[in-house]
């Protein structure tokens, strides 16, 4: 999609063809976003990390004198409390910063999980094709005909509601997009002759797998990765939100916002805050994601 | 394209089979049937007796064999374990509400995702365009129970304009309507741009544009008859999407469809009802799939051939 | 130019047949008729081209000498061992023996790996050198192929086309092969540069005592660097000779055509009648009976359409599988 000078006069600027400053400023955005992206990420992880120093409040601490306050700039509420409080009075916003922990915890080991079944399973499907390929198929096409957000519940139910099971639950549920993934790539470069070539060097199959063919696909797996980190934590929020996730009183986001419903009609800074919390988390990793993209592979971005 | 059809219907049932059996394996793995249907204060004589009674005590294999054969030869799915009738019929009544709530959604996102991808599309990079883009990356981001909520806080509780649960009238549909709506908003924009921007540098719609046609007839009648396509396929494909975002519109909503049926069936330990639904739901995204795959061979001759 | 050693491969009666899937078990409707019965042979220190279109099935001979592709039916007798089916242990033992350099300097070098990797990853891995340390070796074979050892550490694509061949080639003598495959080894590069890497091939011919089998499209190309050259048509070989009968008496209709679309320098040397191709290459999934060639060749007869041509040899070293020159035929030279 370059766009030569002469191209650009032959074609009216309305259809299609920006001028270059603006392209040029899109780009620049882009990469700021990134940038942004990148920063909320990591205001995420010093929150998980210094959680401890950072909360003002302990995330179980109860002041029942003081509960259901609302946020410090509005009536009533009170720079103790910059958020408010919930309903045993604990404070909303330390509660919000620990939250932080599980909500990474999560993404991050879920996304881990998925990475690790996804990828070899893709791996095999495109490297031996035959058989092998039609199972593996075959079982991404169950996956992805399953409705995710009962297999994940069931799942839960039957492991039982526990950090350790919600990620086992959002591995086992969001690996097929990795396997789906993978499995074209290596399609794509199994027959290129740079691998033809490591198989004529009489390499075994685990070696060109892993240093022949993984290494020229990974860019595309670790973008991927950055936005089902993303998608994780909203997943693992929604589970811990219908009750089937992290159990109340440890502080999660989800947790918390199914708490907060229950005041939504007075207190909506109970529900309002944590799910900012997650939108703001998934919309970061996501800015970051894209920027990875467009800096990894030009390419991988299609409009 | 005969044996395409063939090959995919077959394919797409054998998928809902391979479902049925996995969440019947991991719906009857979770929890002992016998201990959600007797009170608490049963003997262990009397569970052992019940279990003989209803086939519990069977292996596992033979439970579901005979629970699928019901299913395909009766369309008998069991009875509800709470509710203590049978399960299809508990599930009918809940369709019409799961219905209308898609519908309209589906309706909403794309009234308003053609014109604003269209216009992303035209007038690319342009403010509007960039302004999608942000739409799409928030959409992405968005935990939909949390819109939903705020949706209610702020129309239903501070303005006091719309109910805030309840389906009785039109305006209770509309909060759920465009909350499950603003989850379909995103992709369907950035297709539409995509699809546009693809039909746009083809030379036909340049020589049509040569050709002195008005943009406006350029742009409606020959580009986005060719947009469209994908936009339809793309519905097909998004069933799955769709009915996961039932499950949670509705929960949020108490509204009284299948997904919030889901959710209560499965805190309740009700798995026939969960089982049901498992199945008719991956049967319309299976179908959904099916019909998606074959319109684009329709469309594209190249992809029978894989 | 006839040495009596016993071949160091002899390929025989080589078939490589895809099938082609279709319908709802998947179930083989067809199939594509790549190589159709080869027979070929290198003597050692021989230098072999195999020419023919696009097509051909040239580069499936090449492939499936290496076993990167398994041959349908016939043998592939490496130093007197049938190779055409084993497995396992013997295949790797076999593979340091045989090595290949690709078409594309830009697909063929992995462009997540530096020089160094490339080269040295064989020497490491098959420990190859127990004497002298990979680095060493890696670097020493940098120099035979005309680079310096100090470009080691970067990766395949800060290289120009004719380097990265050159990469190719340090990495196929990593080995240390007897028998080097080189499938169009100069099509994609300059013509500049295409006589530099041909020559490179020669002079290491000499140093490491190899053999060759050099595939291409081109006459022009393998003219300088092969002994014996055999022409391919639609999976199947029209003739071989020496270097000098093919292009002082080519006897096949279809070696002339291909011979007279080779521009000559010499303009005394000019062809008596130029035999120009018509028409497209028949599909391989539905070659025509008889003699492959005969919808494109000038001379077909009632016979060419219906019996396949044997080969027969007409001066010691050339043969040719043509009706023209069977026995008894019209207009034997």
């Amino acid at each position: 999609m370059q766009t030569g000078v002469l191209e650009t006069t032959r074609q009216p600027r309305a259809l299609t063809r920006p001028s270059r400053i603006r392209r040029l400023w899109t780009k620049i955005c882009r990469l700021r976003m990134g940038i942004l992206g990148g920063l909320i990420l990591l205001g995420l992880l010093a929150a998980a990390l210094l959680a401890n120093w950072l909360a003002p409040h302990g995330p179980f601490e109860q002041d029942i004198m003081s509960r259901l306050q609302p946020p410090a700039w509005m009536p009533g509420g009170s720079s103790e409390h910059l958020l408010g409080t919930d309903g045993v009075g604990r404070d909303l916003f330390s509660r919000i910063i620990h939250g932080s922990r599980i909500s990474l915890a999560v993404g991050l080991s879920a996304v881990i999980l998925q990475v690790l079944i996804g990828v070899i399973l893709g791996l095999a499907a495109g490297y031996y094709r035959g058989w092998v390929d039609s199972s593996i198929s075959f079982m991404v096409n169950v996956m992805l005909g399953f409705p995710f957000i009962l297999l994940a519940m069931s799942l839960v139910a039957v492991l039982g509601p526990s950090l350790q099971n919600i990620i086992i639950a959002l591995g086992l549920t969001g690996w097929p997009i990795f396997t789906r993934v993978t499995r074209v790539e290596v399609l794509k470069l199994r027959d290129m002759e740079f691998v033809l070539a490591a198989r004529s060097l009489a390499f075994s199959t685990l070696r060109i797998m892993s240093k022949h063919i993984l290494p020229n696909i990974l860019p595309s797996i670790l973008v991927l990765a950055t936005v089902e980190v993303a998608r994780a934590i909203i997943r693992e929020s929604l589970l811990s939100f219908l009750g089937l996730g992290i159990q109340p009183p440890t502080p999660s986001w989800g947790a918390m916002l199914a708490e907060g419903r229950d005041y939504m009609l007075m207190q909506w800074w109970l529900a309002a805050f944590p799910g900012l919390a997650i939108f703001l988390s998934a919309l970061g990793i996501n800015l970051l994601g894209d920027g990875l993209r467009d800096l990894i592979d030009p390419h991988l971005r299609k409009d | 394209m005969k044996t395409f059809i063939i090959k995919r219907l077959i394919q797409a049932l054998a998928v809902c089979l391979v479902i049925s059996m996995i969440s019947f394996f991991l719906l009857f793995l979770n929890a002992d049937p016998a201990l959600v249907l007797l009170p608490p204060e049963a003997e262990v004589e009397d569970i052992a007796a019940f279990k003989k009674q209803m086939g519990f005590d069977r292996p596992i294999i033979v439970q579901y064999l005979d629970f699928i054969g019901k299913v395909i030869f009766h369309a008998d799915f069991g009875n509800s374990f709470v509710a203590k009738v049978p399960t299809l019929k508990l599930l009918a009544e809940r369709v019409p509400a799961t219905l209308k709530l898609t519908a309209s959604a589906v309706l909403i996102a794309n009234l308003i995702a053609i014109p604003l991808g269209i216009l992303a599309a035209v007038r690319r990079y342009s403010l509007l365009d960039n302004l999608s883009t942000l739409i799409a990356l928030m959409g992405q981001a968005m935990p939909l129970y949390w819109l939903g909520i705020m949706l209610i806080i702020v129309f239903g509780v501070w303005l006091g304009w719309l109910p805030i649960s309840g389906s009785q009238t039109l305006p209770h549909l509309i909060l759920p309507a465009v909350t499950l709506a603003a989850y379909l908003l995103p992709a369907n924009m950035r297709l539409v741009r995509s699809g546009m921007l693809d039909v746009l540098n083809q030379d036909y719609i340049r020589t049509a544009r040569a050709k002195g046609a008005g943009e406006i007839r350029v742009f409606i009648v020959h580009a986005f008859k060719n947009a469209a396509i994908p936009l339809v396929i793309i519905t097909g494909l998004q069933f799955s999407i769709l009915l996961g975002g039932t499950v949670v519109t509705e929960t949020v909503f108490a509204w009284p469809g299948l997904g919030r049926l889901a959710v209560n069936s499965i805190l309740m330990g009700d798995y026939p009802v969960v089982q049901a639904i498992v199945i008719f739901f991956s049967l319309c995204v299976v179908i959904g799939n099916l019909l998606a795959d074959i319109l684009a061979a329709f469309i594209d001759p190249r992809i029978r051939q894989e | 130019m006839l040495n009596a050693a016993p071949p160091l491969l002899h390929v025989d009666g080589l078939k490589k047949h895809f099938p082609i899937k279709k319908g709802l078990l998947t179930k083989t409707v067809g199939h594509v008729f790549a190589v159709d019965g080869v027979d070929l042979f290198i003597r050692p220190g021989e230098t072999l081209g195999l020419v023919g279109e696009s097509g051909c099935g040239k580069s499936t001979v090449g492939r499936c000498i290496l076993r990167l592709y398994d041959p349908t039916q016939g043998r592939i007798c490496f130093q007197g061992n049938d190779v055409a089916a084993i497995q396992g242990r013997d295949l790797i033992r076999f593979r340091t023996q045989v090595q290949m350099v690709f078409q594309d300097p830009y697909a063929s070098l992995n462009p997540r790996m530096r020089v160094r990797e490339i080269v040295g990853e064989a020497i490491r891995v098959h420990k190859l050198h127990p004497g002298r340390s990979w680095r060493e070796q890696t670097a020493h074979l940098l120099r035979e192929v005309g680079l310096s050892p100090d470009q080691m550490d970067r990766y395949a694509h800060e290289f120009s086309g004719g380097q990265r061949q050159r990469i190719g080639v340090a990495r196929a003598l990593a080995m240390q092969p007897k028998l080097i495959v080189a499938d169009e080894p100069v099509s994609a590069l300059d013509v500049s540069i295409q006589a530099q890497v041909l020559n490179l091939l020669d002079r290491l011919k000499e140093r490491f005592e190899l053999s060759y089998l050099v595939i291409a499209h081109d006459l022009g190309v393998v003219e300088h660097i092969s002994d014996r050259i055999g022409v391919m048509y639609l999976g199947r070989i029209m003739e071989t000779a020496s270097d000098r009968d093919l292009y002082q008496k080519p006897l096949h209709p279809y070696t002339q055509a291909l011979l007279s679309a080779v521009p000559k320098a010499e303009a005394g040397q000019r062809r008596k009648r130029r035999a120009l191709l018509q028409g497209d290459v028949p599909s391989p999934i539905n070659p025509p009976p008889g003699c492959r060639f005969h919808t494109r060749c000038p001379e077909a007869q009632s016979e060419c359409r219906n019996i396949h041509p044997a080969m027969i040899e007409i001066t010691p070293g050339h043969q040719v599988a043509c009706h023209k020159y069977a026995e008894g035929g019209k207009d034997c030279p």
